[in-house]
């Protein structure tokens, strides 16, 4: 239940930048998911807050405190790492409660029965909690790990790629769980992923990192309406938007050398024609994958359409996105 | 780990077996000897050929705990009737006894001065190798040879300045001493087969106590320690190993207060003419804590390093 500030943190491991001057805030009670590829910064970003690495400059800040010279128990924080972490010499029930009967917490033992109880409940592990934590599988383990963070109540939750290998089905059950253990505590989470569904679904905003650099900091809605850039235009929206060359079509800005088109900024029915080369029917939508002049397009069509490969569609730009050659957003 | 796709056949199973049965039987042939030398009468241990079957008797051992005088066969007759089964062991030889040997003592010695070393190699190795493995030590690869190396020269180079340094500092025929001595032999050692152990357990175990409310000393505690425990355990194992059949600095450094059982039990055979059953059991008891040890930290031993609660 804090703000967090980076300003301008940078940090190096050798050469390799791992993180640029970046500065954003983490409102107090967001939750917040921070995208990208590997290597773009965003596991660097979790350690600096978590204070397992240090910045080579700039600041940090939870709940508006300088934290520099603050070690990870000292900040109060709760992580969840993407290699579960879990202790091996201990059950899942011991691991629960290791935070709980941290030197700093000291909680009361009934106190600990409970919260490990629901915890457990929640992430349905209560049968397992007398196992061994390394007699679980895969997604047990992740499972475990997160309860290890949600036992307790610290000022920010970090997690690292929490839903990664869970099965589809428990991955869509803790997504609501998570959203709504957010929600309810009021707590502040910093979220990673390069799941694009976990970050609509569950942030409150999403902070797009591209090696090291945060190219967009803002509301899901906002960054899938207003990307900055390409790549930002890239992270999210399934399936990806489509970049081509912006004279393909007519009516582009004079700077413009890229045009953006998301599915539902292609009209169908006018414009020019394109080949249809390949039609997936993915149930609930249908996926057209076109070409335009040895272009390929991928857009979305109605779910029952008699579309076959062969045929010809004809399609125009409505409200596209335009970029410059660097890739940056003409407005 | 396996390096076969196919279970080994029962004809390979057989053999490794024969091996392994053939490989025991030779390692354990001069084990046995020993023992069995410890429960001969001295004419029986210096038979020839060897005798597999005799009468047992406790004579070695009773002399082994003995100093003893040879009185006179009338002497022997006016004396009271043996009242303990040990008293007449001697008597029947002639003898009386006269006191108890230092045997006892030096045992003692040893254990002192074996498990002292242990200890004190096990809690200085363990936080050495902690900091080698995770902290940036500057030259640490420098370092790290410089440890070892001082493994690589024999003892008896450097035995009199060790000698005139222990003479000066008052440390010679002392329990500290000695306990000094083995653990800076042992501890390159120990340094370099714990920080094996220890790099092979994630750092993430440790950042995840960090983050839980633990500080980086209770960390160590609480989760690298317990799994380090098998690494530990076997190191531990070596070092006592060494330090309680350790012959030459012995020698050399005790002759009294401090002096261990493997210099003492060569003294046995010129106390009463060649007593090799007394050395035997000398040998056979000297033999025990070790083993006993061994036994104790075998599950350990066996136990495979821990993995699989971190993605890899």
């Amino acid at each position: 239940m804090a703000e967090v500030k980076l300003e301008q943190v940078g940090k190096s491991f050798g050469a390799t930048r791992a993180l640029d001057s970046v500065t954003m805030t983490v409102p107090d009670g967001s939750f917040v998911v921070l995208l990208g590829p590997t290597g773009a910064g965003k596991t660097t970003t979790l350690r600096l807050i978590a204070g397992l690495d240090l910045p080579d400059a700039g600041r940090i800040s939870i709940a508006a405190q300088d934290v520099a010279g603050l070690s990870p128990a000292q900040r109060d924080v709760a992580m969840v790492f993407q290699q579960y972490s879990l202790y091996p010499h201990l059950s899942v029930r011991q691991n629960l409660e290791f935070p709980l009967k941290s030197p700093i917490l000291r909680t009361p033992p009934a106190e600990i029965a409970r919260k490990v109880g629901e915890v457990a409940e929640i992430l349905q592990i209560t049968h397992k909690l007398d196992n061994k934590a390394t007699a679980l599988s895969g997604g047990e383990m992740q499972r475990v790990s997160i309860g290890r963070a949600l036992v307790r109540n610290p000022a920010v939750y970090l997690m690292d790629e929490p839903l990664s290998s869970l099965d589809a089905k428990l991955r869509a059950d803790l997504r609501v769980e998570l959203k709504s253990i957010q929600a309810n505590s009021g707590a502040t989470l910093l979220y990673v992923t390069h799941d694009q569904i976990e970050a609509m679904t569950m942030a409150t905003h999403v902070g797009v990192l591209d090696q090291g650099r945060l190219v967009q900091f803002g509301t899901p809605r906002d960054l899938y309406e207003n990307p900055v850039s390409v790549y930002a235009a890239s992270r999210l929206g399934q399936p990806r938007i489509n970049i081509l060359p912006a004279a393909l079509f007519g009516g582009a800005p004079d700077r413009a050398a890229q045009i953006g088109l998301r599915p539902e900024q292609i009209r169908q029915g006018e414009g020019e024609n394109s080949l249809v080369e390949r039609v997936e029917r993915l149930g609930d939508q249908t996926r057209l994958h076109l070409n335009l002049r040895d272009h390929p397009i991928v857009t979305v069509t109605n779910a029952h359409t008699d579309l076959r490969p062969g045929d010809i569609v004809k399609i125009r730009p409505q409200n596209p996105f335009y970029f410059d050659a660097t890739g940056a957003r003409i407005p | 780990m396996s390096f076969s796709v196919t279970d080994p056949t029962p004809r390979t199973k057989w053999f490794a077996g024969l091996a392994v049965a053939l490989y025991a039987l030779i390692t354990l042939m001069p084990l046995l000897w020993i023992i069995a030398t410890g429960f001969k009468s001295p004419a029986d241990s210096i038979a020839y050929p060897p005798k597999m079957v005799f009468q047992p008797t406790l004579e070695g051992y009773v002399n082994l705990f003995t100093t003893r005088t040879r009185i006179k066969e009338a002497d022997l007759a006016n004396l009271p009737p043996a009242d303990t089964w040990y008293d007449r062991i001697v008597r029947e030889q002639g003898q009386i006894i006269a006191g108890p040997s230092r045997y006892g003592e030096r045992f003692m010695n040893s254990v002192i001065i074996g498990f002292g070393s242990t200890a004190l190699c096990m809690i200085l190795g363990t936080a050495a190798a902690y900091a080698f493995s995770r902290f940036r030590v500057p030259l640490k690869d420098d370092l790290l040879f410089f440890i070892l190396s001082t493994r690589m020269m024999p003892p008896i180079a450097v035995a009199i300045p060790i000698f005139l340094m222990f003479r000066n500092l008052g440390l010679n025929d002392t329990h500290i001493g000695m306990i000094l001595l083995y653990t800076a032999v042992n501890l390159s050692l120990s340094v370099w087969l714990l920080k094996g152990f220890i790099d092979e357990i994630p750092v993430e175990y440790e950042e995840a106590a960090l983050i839980d409310g633990y500080t980086r000393f209770q960390a160590f505690c609480k989760v690298v320690l317990p799994q380090a425990a098998t690494g530990i355990a076997s190191t531990a194992i070596f070092c006592l190993i060494f330090a309680w059949n350790e012959y030459a600095f012995a020698v050399l450094l005790t002759s009294g207060t401090a002096q261990t059982a493997p210099p003492f039990i060569p003294t046995i055979i010129g106390v009463g003419g060649k007593d090799w059953p007394a050395v035997a059991a000398g040998a056979t008891i000297f033999l025990v804590p070790v083993m006993v040890f061994t036994i104790l930290l075998r599950k350990h031993l066996l136990r495979g390093i821990t993995f699989g609660a971190v993605r890899k």
